[in-house]
């Protein structure tokens, strides 16, 4: 019987695990996390013995009967508290279980036929002055503490970055009883909705209409704009004119010819929608060309500096303004979390995802990969890639349909990385004094300087001349803001994935259960 | 105060709470069952716990296990990430300094 090892428990590698148990294979899926679901579906407690879920949870009942089909089923090994800390080739996969960062956990080594890596994202977080202060929150951080324990990060909160997942954040935090102040979205309504409407364009029949509007959710300049506690710019209006402009985007075109692009566009415009039609009952206004450029205060966020960008994210001088706030949480993308595939052995392509195939496999055989990893997309199109990875891992061939679902979601990603993209004046914001590396407490200056310096030609020269990304994250945070200042590229290698004590190293691993 | 706890009986999710208790550089610290050890800290109104080598303050950053950013030594294990670590009844936290 084939044995399938998916490491990542989250939408992706669910999806794979269901898929590959309907196969046929023997499957052992890990987790960091003590339960399933990943950052998207993260669960409360079981501690917590909450009896409505759901009321927290995108999509709870399709998310339960996957859990439980998968974790309940016979051919189904569920490890969660496990760490992959290195995998050689093989794969061999090298495995700790127990509490996190403990002393105590136990040593294993899988060698299974096929390897599903499910690893997912972090926030990508650009510095800016204050950012390491305590109270500057990555939105991922805000959303896990709400979602997953209950607790608010603060209570009068700016949310501010780039992406849709700011909006899903704003409520998680707005539901948990913070008042979020702003979202502010660094790129222009025009970016953002040339971005989103490039590939409907390209199919050469657009047309305008207004969808959000018919179904009462809000235009721009109607009501909710009109309610906006700072009269204009409320998400439901800003948000209502982009998924307006989404909405006749998809009926305006073929749809039939377009299948699953139709099917996943009306899904995420579905799910935004809700987000903004809470927003509405939260009174969040929604700001676009705009940043959170500093944070301040005396070793606490006290209050933030927030200005107007122009289109390349520089800021339009004399548009700074201060708010009191006691929490920020920002997020301008993600990152990859691309160490494990590193290790074992697949190629990257040169947007800086895995490199997979039709099947999902990666350039190593029999090593697959799904979701995040190989482009960000969220989490339904991490799913139709999960189900295919782990159909594939067993040998089989992916259906029509299902790549359908895969290539739309590459669409969706390709949308998304041009309607939110990182501008290239965000460096602007820095001072000589900002911190690059919160590990190390490198500065902005001793990097520019390090890197004006002709004899560090290699990016280690320069890590150890400056010390950045040579701390406890390994470069995790700083690594592509290292990169993109000094014109370098990102490592993502590191042969030790998570820190390993060494008496836990100096000990055998245990023999292969059963 | 800053960041808190949705309060149990305003908590849509309909949740039962049993007490535990930490303690932070001993202080108790009280939390509930389920929470980490990160969620337990802010909720009672600690915003950092560590300081880095020059000495600033540090807490949750990424609060997903990535930036290393919140690290403690629990029941005299050093580094350990709070935000990952359930809490247990009668954790014994230190907070750390890098040198």
């Amino acid at each position: 019987m084939n044995s399938v090892v998916i490491v990542g428990a989250g939408p992706a590698g669910l999806a794979a695990a269901d898929a590959a148990l309907r196969a046929g294979a023997e499957v052992t899926l890990l987790d960091a996390a003590a339960q399933p679901g990943g950052q998207f579906h993260r669960m409360l407690p079981i501690a917590y013995a909450a009896t409505h879920p759901e009321r927290v949870q995108h999509g709870w009942s399709a998310f339960e009967g996957l859990r439980r089909r998968v974790l309940e089923h016979p051919r189904c090994a569920w490890w969660s508290e496990s760490t992959v800390w290195a995998i050689e080739d093989g794969p061999r996969v090298h495995v700790l279980r127990g509490l996190v960062d403990g002393t105590g956990r136990a040593r294993h080594v899988l060698e299974p036929d096929a390897l599903v890596l499910a690893t997912g994202a972090h926030d990508r977080v650009l510095p800016f002055p204050g950012w390491q202060l305590p109270g500057v929150f990555s939105a991922g951080a805000a959303q896990a503490l709400a979602k997953g324990e209950r607790v608010a990060v603060g209570e009068r909160v700016v949310v501010a970055g780039s992406g849709p997942f700011l909006l899903p954040v704003t409520a998680a935090l707005s539901e948990a009883g913070s008042r979020v102040l702003a979202v502010l979205e660094a790129n222009s309504a025009r970016t953002v909705l040339r971005g989103w409407g490039s590939w409907p364009r390209e199919s050469g029949s657009h047309r305008r209409g207004s969808w959000a509007g018919e179904s009462g959710s809000g235009g721009r300049g109607s009501r909710a704009g009109e309610s906006g506690s700072r009269g204009r710019g409320s998400l439901a209006g800003e948000l209502g004119g982009k998924a307006g402009e989404w909405g006749s985007l998809w009926r305006g075109s073929r749809a039939g010819e377009l299948g699953g692009n139709a099917w996943e566009l009306v899904g995420k415009v579905g799910e935004l929608l809700g987000y903004a039609v809470g927003q509405a009952r939260h009174r969040v206004p929604y700001r676009m060309g705009r940043a959170v450029i500093a944070a301040r205060g005396d070793g606490r966020v006290e209050e933030v500096v927030v200005a107007r960008l122009r289109a390349d994210w520089s800021v339009l001088p004399g548009s700074e303004r201060t708010v009191a706030v006691d929490a920020v949480c920002v997020s301008h993308g993600f990152s990859p979390q691309l160490e494990l595939a590193v290790a074992a052995g697949c190629a990257l392509s040169d947007t800086g995802f895995v490199d997979v195939g039709e099947t999902q496999m990666t350039t190593v055989t029999g090593v697959y990969a799904a979701g995040e990893i190989t482009g960000i997309a969220g989490a339904r199109a991490a799913a139709a890639e999960g189900a295919v990875a782990g159909w594939c891992a067993v040998g089989r061939e992916p259906s029509a349909a299902e790549l359908r679902r895969v290539a739309a979601g590459r669409a969706f990603a390709g949308r998304l990385a041009r309607a939110h993209p990182i501008g290239a004046g965000w460096s602007g914001w820095l001072r000589p004094d900002t911190v690059i590396c919160r590990c190390e407490e490198t500065s902005y200056a001793a990097l520019r300087e390090a890197a004006a310096d002709p004899s560090m030609m290699d990016s280690r020269a320069l890590r150890l001349a400056t010390r950045a990304g040579l701390g406890p994250c390994q470069a995790r945070i700083c690594g592509p803001t290292v990169a993109e200042l000094t014109g370098s590229r990102a490592a993502h290698r590191r042969p030790i994935a998570q820190p390993i004590r060494l008496g836990e190293l100096a000990e055998p691993p245990l023999q292969k259960e059963d | 105060m800053s960041a808190r706890r949705v309060p149990a009986e305003d908590d849509r999710v309909g949740r039962t709470d049993r007490p535990l208790w930490i303690t932070v550089d001993g202080e108790r610290v009280e939390g509930i069952a389920g929470q980490s050890l990160a969620g337990v800290m802010l909720a009672a109104g600690r915003l950092s716990w560590r300081r880095t080598a020059s000495g600033a303050p540090r807490g949750v950053f990424c609060g997903i296990g990535a930036c290393f950013d919140c690290l403690v030594t629990v029941d005299g294990e050093r580094d350990v990430r709070a935000c990952q670590r359930p809490a247990l009844d009668g954790a014994v936290v230190r907070t750390q300094e890098r040198t």
